[in-house]
């Protein structure tokens, strides 16, 4: 019976969303999808682009019955992981009782030493998603995804990926008893690709670079060689979206249930930036937060810009380009949801901007020295954009600021390795004197 | 000038289910509008109101992504293999 159902619920995804049967799966508050450009709406399935427009399919919630304060109360005794939410997710009700990694409730670091070096009068924070299970936010994402996957069937979990994605499909999968086959671009830092493999899922190098590989699964998803696979980041993309809601929640509520004034977000595919936004909106709407303005700011690498290209041109579409930056989970040179960044940097009075891999550098040494923070590059580009437009003018000083770090700096090493010994002594005294150390 | 289209799982109404089918154009552009002439409707799912393509959709010509060559106006050397994908994001 399983089985009929899972390969029932494949054929859909190879088909098309005009064949999808109504949705019975439970995910939830979680009611259709929706394209995000022409509105035209389908039942829950995993499918990602529009059939009427080619948009990008999200979720359409019902959250109507909700009581405010009930649902702040609910929410404030669940777990301490993104399930305390669950309400707001496209997840089922018993979510934390099921196999899964459980991200999430990372630390809001008050980061008063790095506010101080950067001028910053108005409260600085820093929102360290390294403490994550995988060490980066895309334990969020996958959570999420391996819900819908479980919701429809699916027992292979896969991925496109830029490093840390693969790591966190591969440890969701194990968890879960998924099996799980990811690719990422062949030229990936060592210690990404060690820490996607120890989960023991496949783990396939592509020859090119992170838009080669999305092409690669977005052809193989319509294939029947990929069919019954769960890509969490393409056919599951709806749901897998929406994990990124939690960093907005869960920084609202960390701050006592407070917009934060100013967010600075990093930029990949920008996804992320418009599910913060969205979670944003959300917590305005069912009342948990007093509605009133924030600005969302976008950060690249110079090497991979081409959103902040976009912005500062003033264009409202996104020229791609080809890549080439250390901060490679940011290298994303065809990023989907670029418009959506620049429609929302512009709506809130927002910003995109980019630094240089010598600035990505520099703001990953300043994190660590000031709070004791090790960012991986995209920390070190959030940083380092922080801290560029502090100087410019642009962020406000005054204000409550809030700056992501997705990822842990043990998997990008490489960036920063010129940091070693200080001196290299003899064990005596005198020579730690003469090496002026004293 | 002859090439094969890849037809993404979305389009393949138009096909009759078919992954791929033939096509004939010495442009991208010839290409699609010969789509048109053989899996009508089609064309309007790729392009928009201005005949431009649409943005969430990505167009290979062999591995190039037309946005980096002439868009439309790209060339289609007789037996390309032309790819049409909706847009993802990942990461």
């Amino acid at each position: 019976m399983r089985k009929m159902r899972r390969k029932g619920l494949a054929s859909m995804a190879v088909q098309t969303v005009a064949t999808t049967s109504e949705s019975t799966v439970d995910l939830g508050p979680a009611a259709a999808l929706s394209c995000r450009e022409c509105g035209h709406r389908v039942p829950l399935g995993p499918v990602f682009a529009c059939e009427e427009c080619f948009g990008p399919l999200e979720i359409a919630y019902d959250f109507s019955g909700y009581d405010t304060e009930e649902l702040r109360r609910r929410i404030e005794a669940g777990p301490a992981n993104i399930w305390r939410y669950a309400p707001l997710l496209p997840v089922p009700a018993d979510v934390a009782g099921k196999p899964n990694i459980n991200p999430g409730w990372t630390k809001l670091v008050q980061a008063d030493n790095l506010a101080r070096e950067l001028g910053v009068t108005g409260g600085l924070y820093v929102k360290d998603d390294s403490g994550n299970p995988t060490h980066s936010f895309k334990d969020r994402v996958v959570a999420q995804a391996l819900e819908a996957a479980r919701a429809f069937g699916f027992t292979t979990l896969s991925c496109s990926s830029t490093g840390n994605l693969a790591g966190a499909v591969g440890a969701a999968a194990a968890r879960a008893g998924f099996r799980s086959c990811v690719f990422i671009p062949h030229d990936l830092e060592q210690g990404k690709i060690v820490m996607a493999a120890v989960y023991g899922g496949e783990l396939v190098g592509i020859e090119g670079n992170y838009d080669d590989v999305n092409r690669f699964c977005s052809e193989l998803i319509g294939d029947p060689a990929g069919e019954g696979w769960g890509f969490v980041n393409v056919n599951l993309r709806p749901y897998y979206a929406e994990g990124s809601k939690t960093l907005a929640y869960e920084i609202c509520e960390q701050l006592g249930w407070r917009l934060p004034d100013q967010i600075v977000v990093p930029i990949a595919s920008g996804s992320q930036l418009t599910k913060i936004d969205k979670g944003l909106q959300e917590l305005i709407k069912l009342g948990l937060v007093e509605d009133r303005p924030y600005k969302i700011f976008g950060a690249q690498a110079e090497g991979c810009s081409p959103v902040s290209t976009a912005f500062k041109a003033g264009h409202d579409v996104v020229r791609p380009q080809k890549p080439n930056t250390i901060a490679k989970s940011l290298a994303i040179g065809n990023p989907a949801d670029g418009p959506y960044v620049l429609d929302i940097a512009r709506r809130t009075g927002g910003a995109v901007e980019d630094v240089t891999d010598e600035e990505v550098v520099d703001a990953i040494k300043l994190l660590a020295r000031t709070e004791g923070i090790f960012a991986e590059t995209a920390g070190g580009v959030t940083v380092g954009v922080t801290r560029k437009l502090l100087e410019a003018g642009v962020l406000d000083p005054a204000k409550t600021t809030v700056v992501l770090n997705t990822g842990d700096g043990l998997k990008t090493l490489d960036a920063v390795a010129g940091t070693g010994l200080t001196a290299t002594i003899r064990p005596t005294l005198d020579s730690f004197r003469e090496a002026g150390l004293a | 000038m002859s090439v094969t289209v890849r037809i993404p799982t979305i389009l393949r109404t138009y096909t009759g289910g078919r992954a791929e089918v033939a096509a004939e154009g010495t442009t991208l552009g010839e290409v699609i509008a010969d789509l048109e002439k053989n899996h009508t409707g089609i064309a309007a799912r790729v392009l928009d109101d201005q005949g431009k393509l649409r943005r969430f959709v990505n167009v290979y010509v062999n591995d190039d992504d037309v946005r980096f060559e002439q868009g439309l106006d790209t060339t289609t050397p007789d037996g390309a293999g032309v790819s049409i994908i909706p847009a993802v994001a990942g990461g």
